[in-house]
């Protein structure tokens, strides 16, 4: 083992790979693999079986394809999907922001602060999104004008609530208000997640709290929060299929009941929302996926970063992949999709 | 320099500041008085060492030191400056946080469990408090940062993840990031105590060089041979309370009180 800290600077793979092969001179070991014969008939009758429901499908009269194609990259579909997507993502931006300060709040020490954001809590997550839609429809019979003054005071300013908010902002309020309840115990737990000897050692460095917080705490704990939040973002997808309630007509599941309607099909369209649901749902994944990996800079072991170089895991994989690293350097990186996943057949 | 316009600094008239002034320092946590009225000087440029037995409150007057921790009672001082409140016409105000942050610019502090930031490299760890603190430029802030790493001998690994470091290595790191501040006075809370044996020198090194060169430091420590070595003086605490100081060495081989006794016959 010569001087480890010269080469292990994580130059490149055809360094690294060459200190722990000096092992390699041993003989390789030569026998025969055990065999999974019951995987293979499992994933066999999986196959049939799967292979069977999609020629089925295919000649069902009940799904329609023709219709499916019709409507699939309709104008007033898509359109519809533009407005999902736009709900989910106002109403999560919305959600994050209010998450994080209602998540500090909790965790604030004056006691008053504290209870305001346990009671926002347990009235958002106590009571049923539909019905908190609702009732934000029918906000304007409640409160017929929005003042902003001094209380008790002629007001600075007034408008009606109906000409104010339109049933889209509505919904946006409704669906990011009940969002912020659970995003606020996301941040709270991925908060509470940071060892406490890092806000220590900043302080100590002479930062201030919102320093503190903004380089140290929550880039840390943004780790914790991610996947959590990724669920969040899926499920408010799909969540806004309810905006119907407030009433609102223009997102992708009430318009496809809409055009079924008229068309007296509803299966079709059906289909049509439910393939734009999962479109957008895989988008999001894959951009999961992307911030996932960027905050498990430093903390992740097992995906280092070039950076994090010569230690460990990099001489594995370098064995393991040798011939594949050879027809496609650019996945050394990115190593995840594909290597992985065609063993089980 | 600061200490000169300070008016509470009485002492600065008698052209003499402690780096370090400790009268009758107590601190209660509920019912549980940790720190008994501690009273003690550091002198610019002296290097303390701070023993005593797990629980007698060492990482508590230290955490008071750089107002991590609030007094119950008593004062503290550090170049002259009372340390988390202000003085004026013999009334003393709270400090604003801000304030508090800025005295604590001026105090390095290593901790036991390195507390190195893991989502950012050696160098950035290091330049992360000049940079946003201070406010430095950036390319200012990394070639005092590179400087810093190379003289804890870690050149080579600015650009690694704490997590691919040894602990030694951390350690030295998280010196590095605090000396980065151009401390004048350096906390030193059991640095090797979670380090393997193997890798204690190091870091003692390090912290030897830094004595040389002048630095003020306390030191929590168990490592007597660095007490004896490099201290000036040496601190026994029990209990909340100082039970022996003096020169290490007389200290160490003819400890006066029974506590300091049984304490070091098992220790040494
Ligand atoms: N935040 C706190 N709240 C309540 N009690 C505390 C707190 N911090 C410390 N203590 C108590 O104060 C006492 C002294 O703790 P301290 O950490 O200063 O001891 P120490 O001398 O550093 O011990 P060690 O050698 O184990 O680090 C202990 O009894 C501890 O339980
Ligand atoms: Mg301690």
């Amino acid at each position: 083992m010569s001087t480890p800290n010269l080469n292990g600077r994580g130059a490149g793979p055809a360094s690294s790979p060459a200190d722990p092969a000096a092992p390699a001179a041993s003989v390789p070991i030569k026998a025969i693999r055990l065999r999974h014969p019951w995987r293979m008939v499992f994933a066999i009758v999986l196959i049939v079986v799967f292979a069977l429901a999609i020629v089925d499908a295919a000649f069902r009269p009940a799904y329609d394809w023709p219709t499916v194609a019709k409507y699939l990259f309709d104008r007033r579909i898509s359109q519809a999907a533009l407005v999902t997507l736009e709900l989910t993502v106002y109403s999560m931006v919305i959600a994050i922001v209010l998450g994080v300060i209602l998540a500090v709040m909790r965790l604030s020490p004056n006691p008053v602060v504290k209870s305001l954001a346990w009671f926002y809590l347990w009235v958002f997550r106590g009571t049923p999104v539909y019905v908190q839609l609702t009732i934000w429809g029918l906000i304007s019979l409640i409160y017929s004008s929005i003042d902003i003054g001094i209380p008790f005071m002629h007001p600075w300013v007034s408008f009606e609530t109906n000409a104010a908010l339109s049933t889209f902002a509505l919904a946006v309020i409704g669906l990011s208000l009940n969002e912020a309840a659970y995003m606020a115990e996301i941040v709270r737990a991925g908060l509470l997640a940071v060892d406490r000897g890092q806000e220590e050692a900043a302080t100590a460095l002479g930062m201030s709290w919102s320093q503190t917080m903004t380089r140290v705490i929550l880039p840390q704990s943004m780790r914790v929060i991610i996947p959590p939040t990724g669920n969040e973002v899926i499920s408010m997808l799909k969540t806004t299929s309810l905006v119907t309630a407030v009433p609102f007509s223009f997102d992708l599941f009430a318009r496809s009941r809409d055009i079924s309607a008229e068309t007296f099909n509803p299966i079709p369209l059906l289909i049509v929302a439910s393939i734009w649901y999962l479109f957008f749902t895989s988008i999001l994944m894959v951009g999961q996926y992307f911030l996932e990996k960027r905050f498990a800079r430093g903390i992740g072991d097992r995906q280092p970063d070039k950076k994090g170089g010569g230690s460990n895991p990099e001489p594995i994989t370098g064995v393991t992949v040798v011939p594949e690293s050879e027809q496609a350097p650019a996945t050394r990186s990115t190593r995840e999709p594909g290597t992985g996943q065609g063993g089980p057949s | 320099m600061s200490d000169m316009t300070t008016p509470g600094a009485a002492s600065a008239d008698r052209g003499y500041v402690p780096m370090v002034l400790a009268e009758q320092v107590s601190k209660s946590f509920g019912s549980h008085e940790v720190l008994k009225s501690i009273s003690l000087e550091v002198k610019r440029g002296e290097v303390m060492c701070l023993v005593g037995p797990s629980g007698s409150g060492k990482s508590t007057f230290l955490r008071c030191i750089n107002h991590l921790e609030v007094l119950s009672a008593g004062r503290l001082s550090v170049d002259g400056e009372l340390i988390g409140y202000r003085e004026t016409s013999g009334k003393l105000y709270e400090m604003a946080p801000k304030e508090a942050a800025k005295q604590r610019r001026d105090i390095g502090m290593v901790f036991q469990r390195f507390n190195l930031f893991p989502h950012m490299t050696a160098l950035q760890n290091v330049m992360e408090a000049p940079l946003r603190v201070k406010g430095l430029p950036k390319a200012q802030a990394e070639r005092t940062a590179r400087d810093l790493l190379a003289r804890v001998g870690l050149a080579e690994r600015a650009d690694y993840y704490p997590a691919h470091l040894s602990g030694g290595q951390q350690q030295r790191v998280a010196i590095a990031r605090a000396l980065a501040m151009e401390p004048k006075l350096m906390l030193f809370d059991e640095p090797t105590s979670a380090l393997d044996p193997e890798l204690v020198g190091e870091v003692l090194d390090v912290m030897k060089g830094l004595a040389k060169e002048g630095m003020t430091m306390i030191v929590v420590t168990h490592e007597m041979g660095f007490a004896r070595e490099v201290g000036d003086s040496l601190v026994f605490m029990d209990g909340g309370v100082v039970v022996e100081s003096g020169d290490p060495e007389l200290v160490l081989s003819n400890p006066q009180h029974r506590r300091t006794q049984a304490f070091l016959s098992k220790v040494l």
